[in-house]
């Protein structure tokens, strides 16, 4: 009873449904391209939650209170989480974990640069949840929308959690602002360090970002990097402004023509150093998780291990 | 789901080795949300046996009380329908209006119908 249809007939039908803004689900056909485009950015997005777990889980043993360190446990064992949703949503394209895994300690699969930073001072937590979590709300809530189903149902799951990590960092840093002159210049110190590595969150300007068009022909990006850039912008000055920081861009102004702020460019050579592996902790950032990796092969093996003598026992009691 | 991946990796042994490495195989994980509610479908994960796989799916998807039960099952245990585009498996369904309360006309002025 299966009709054979044509390829073109196969891109037709691949077509009307991203026309009719319905989704993709894994067993549709799909073009070669739109697979490809999507392993690899929901699997770089993957390795960003795992790795994005380091620069935070370095204050896990000196938060200053219980607190503190409950929240920011609960905080990155989401991103673990968050992580895991996303192989899930790779896996039903075909691709496998354990390459995946192999990909990223072999340095041939790319995270987000922003996990390259190290985090100085405990202010750097908060700030993390206010911009770096701030910057992922912009960037994920669209993909909440994308095209292909899987991926859009683990950003609706990871959307939900993102709320508690941006305002944790948030209380945070109010807690500090109302605490010493020295705990609020952590606060600035930390805001300055973290805004322009915020703003390259986004990916390079639209004029530089050759694969935006296919990705938004295909429904898998809603907004240009540019877009989400001054979204963000735009949301974060007033958040700064009740924080009482200023946020270091002397060219940060409110354009009331555009009905935007403006703002100055960030470093587009320091962004392109950084994802070429250059930036301050990358080589520590993927040693660390290559480790973690090896460490943990014999608590792999271990279970795997009693899992095949419990089911061989099961099958011998069975006979 | 695994239905719909093309691959399953069970994991073989790498030369050499006396047990059984590589990946654990796949769950798919299935949630109540709460009592009254279908388990559906949340998404999967990795695990060495059927008890690791649910106390994983517990803290990967109901961390926040999502769920008052779930269901784990192998991935290559469950058999699909295929993709719509290729098949008229669902076409009985389209072709019987006469399954409808709409394809019955009643006239306005009869009550409760
Ligand atoms: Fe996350
Ligand atoms: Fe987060």
């Amino acid at each position: 009873m299966t009709a054979t249809l044509s390829d073109e007939q196969l891109q037709q039908h691949f077509d009307a449904t991203i026309e009719r803004d319905q989704r993709i689900e894994p067993r549709d056909w799909m073009p070669e391209g739109y697979r490809k485009t999507l392993v690899r950015q929901i699997a770089q997005h993957a390795h960003s939650e795992i790795i994005g777990m380091q620069p935070e889980g370095n204050w896990l043993t000196r938060a200053p209170s219980l607190r503190r360190k409950a929240i920011l446990l609960a905080k990155v064992q989401d991103e673990a989480g968050h992580g895991l949703y996303l192989y899930s949503a790779t896996e039903t394209l075909g691709a496998d974990r354990d390459d995946l895994t192999g990909k990223l300690v072999g340095g041939r699969q790319k995270y987000s640069s922003i996990f390259n930073y190290p985090t100085l001072n405990f202010a750097d937590i908060g700030v993390i949840g206010w911009l770096v979590d701030g910057a992922a709300i912009v960037n994920q809530v669209p993909l909440c929308r994308c095209s292909y189903g899987p991926y859009a149902r683990a950003m609706i799951r990871i959307c939900k959690e993102e709320s508690f990590h941006q305002r944790q960092g948030y209380e945070l840093l109010m807690t500090m602002m109302r605490g010493t002159d020295e705990q609020r210049e952590m606060v600035q110190d930390a805001t300055d360090r973290w805004w322009w590595p915020s703003l390259m969150m986004f990916g390079p300007p639209d004029g530089d970002s050759p694969n935006t068009q296919q990705s938004m022909a295909w429904g898998i990006k809603r907004h240009t990097n540019d877009e989400l850039r001054q979204k963000f912008v735009d949301m974060t000055v007033p958040q700064a402004e009740a924080l009482g920081v200023s946020l270091p861009d002397s060219g940060l102004v409110w354009n009331p023509e555009r009905g935007h702020y403006d703002f100055s460019e960030p470093d587009w050579s320091e962004f392109k150093q950084v994802i070429g592996g250059n930036g301050p902790c990358n080589a520590q950032r993927l040693e660390r998780r290559r480790a973690a990796h090896e460490d943990g092969q014999w608590v792999r093996d271990a279970a795997a291990a009693h899992a095949a003598k419990e089911n061989a026992r099961k099958e011998g009691a069975a006979a | 789901m695994s239905q719909d991946r093309p691959t399953t990796g069970t994991g073989d042994a790498p030369p050499g080795s006396e047990t059984p490495r590589s990946s654990w195989p796949l769950y798919e994980v299935f949630v109540r949300g709460k009592r009254g509610l279908n388990h559906v479908h949340v998404g999967s994960l990795h695990a060495a046996d059927e008890e690791m796989a649910l106390h994983n799916a517990r803290n990967l998807y109901t961390r926040r009380n999502e769920g008052v039960s779930i269901w784990v099952v192998r991935a290559e245990h469950i058999t699909a329908s295929s993709p719509d585009e290729k098949d008229s498996f669902f076409a009985p369904s389209a072709d019987k209006v006469y399954r409808h309360p709409t394809f019955y006309s009643i006239p306005d002025d009869v009550p409760h119908m």
